[in-house]
């Protein structure tokens, strides 16, 4: 039985990229994303579990990285914002993101696409009701809900 | 945030994890971490160690005892209890109710362990598992013992999973025709709760059980006396509830008044037996 220790080597899935790594056994997924990875793309709003702007995939699921040990993540498969479109190329959602003007200050649109893209891929043709418990997870504090909600709705063809 | 140095060990066995447990000073386990992490940034809680449950696959199912109970593992998520049959045929109300916790990211690595275990008086799963008479099964290194639900709460935050145990599964008898209602008001849309209640109606009676007015949740007896000659007309469920607030202490905070929470406690109970009796069914 492996002894309790202050650190783990942990093996994460990282965006279709294997990836091995020390990590302090203290260290929150998202700063394990943002500070030893790089990966700037997912959001501290909050640091409380509340505000969803660091929403990243775990095994496909969203979760709030703030509220998962990076230690926890060992062995799984993890998908942050970067990862939706690795060859630059906009995916759907976010092109219609972009054309409903989906985003006043940007800070929250990662978490926004993280969970937005998890809902679309369970259930393509979400509706209006769909979104927005999918959203629940996720404030916007420019409160820009409506364009967000369009936006979503457009990519799954129902508007 | 930067947390509290901590020791994380992750047991490939419900064994190892009692075991670990047990050996460490301090040490704690780790379920979804969905309220622990906070708690940890907040420094409310400092463990040394954290025993990490996710490789307990037998704490992952959902299925029955020989003897016909409905059986949550521990570390079932609410997404879990949501989307599953045994659970929609049994007893439904688990997933109505996990279906109102928190958001979709808390409800995917949210558990029916940590809810109950953490023991918030504003949780959940608390008054719905002693309306439903729920047994628990703590294991400890040299035993394995269950618990009544009415045993398992003890206080705030605070269980009867001692040091060195840990809580493996939850389970509950399946409707068999009773029908469970659960009614509160929250912050917000699927919010913190100010106050609730859980009620089942069956063959052997009502069963009325409040949320956030005491350190564990209270049943109401005396209502529950009052009901059991059978007349569960909208009239008459009121009537006998009318003054269940004044037996209550419940505290005021941010939310609100002890004054409010005895008044929605009173009208929470009147909706959770009204919804449980029109879903009774034979």
């Amino acid at each position: 039985m492996a002894a309790p220790a202050t650190s783990r080597v942990i093996a994460v899935e990282l965006n279709g990229e294997q990836v091995e790594l020390e990590v302090p056994a203290r260290r929150l997924l998202v700063h394990f994303l943002r500070d030893d990875l790089g990966l700037t793309g997912t959001h501290i709003g909050c640091d409380t579990g509340n505000c969803g702007a660091c929403t990243v995939h775990l095994n496909g699921e969203p979760v709030k990285s703030c509220m998962l040990l990076a230690v926890q993540a060992d062995g799984a498969r993890v998908t942050t914002v970067e990862g939706l479109a690795p060859d630059g190329e906009l995916t759907p959602l976010q092109t219609s993101f972009n054309e409903h003007h989906a985003l006043q200050c940007g800070y929250c649109t990662p978490g926004m696409l993280m969970s937005a893209s998890a809902l679309l891929e369970r259930n393509p043709r979400p509706s209006e009701e769909d979104v927005r418990l999918a959203l629940q997870g996720n404030i916007c504090r420019c409160t820009g809900y409506v364009n967000i909600v369009e936006a979503v709705l457009a990519t799954g063809g129902s508007r | 945030m930067l947390l509290r140095e901590v020791e994380y060990a992750r047991p490939a066995t419900v064994e190892e994890a009692v075991s670990l447990l047990a050996g460490y000073d301090g040490a704690r386990a780790l379920a979804g971490g969905q309220t622990l992490l906070n708690v940890m940034k907040a420094r409310a809680a400092a463990p040394d160690v954290l025993v990490d449950l996710a490789d307990l696959d037998d704490l992952r199912t959902i299925g029955f005892t020989a003897d016909g109970l409905l059986e949550v593992g521990a570390m079932v998520t609410y997404t879990q209890l949501v989307g599953s049959s045994e659970v929609e045929v049994a007893r439904p109300i688990l997933a109505e109710v996990a279906e109102t916790i928190a958001d979709v990211q808390v409800r995917n690595r949210g558990t029916v362990g940590g809810n109950v275990c953490v023991a918030d008086p504003t949780n959940h799963l608390p008054p719905l598992l002693v309306a439903l008479d729920a047994r628990f099964t703590i294991r400890g290194q040299e035993s394995e013992r269950t618990v009544s639900a009415d045993e398992f709460f003890l206080g705030v935050y605070l269980t009867a999973v001692g040091e060195g145990e840990l809580l493996t599964k939850v389970a509950v008898p399946p409707s068999s025709g009773a029908g469970d209602g659960f009614s509160g008001l929250t912050v917000g849309k699927h919010g913190t709760y100010v106050a609730n209640a859980a009620a089942t109606v069956s063959d052997a009676g009502v069963r009325v059980v409040l949320g956030c007015v005491d350190a564990v949740p209270v049943r109401a007896t005396a209502l529950e006396e009052r009901l059991a000659a059978g007349d569960l007309s909208e009239d008459a469920v009121r009537a006998a509830a009318e003054g269940l607030g004044e037996t209550l202490d419940p505290p005021s905070d941010a939310h609100g008044s002890g004054e409010f929470r005895r008044h929605l406690a009173e009208v929470s109970a009147v909706r959770a037996v009204l919804q449980a009796a029109s879903r009774r069914k034979g």
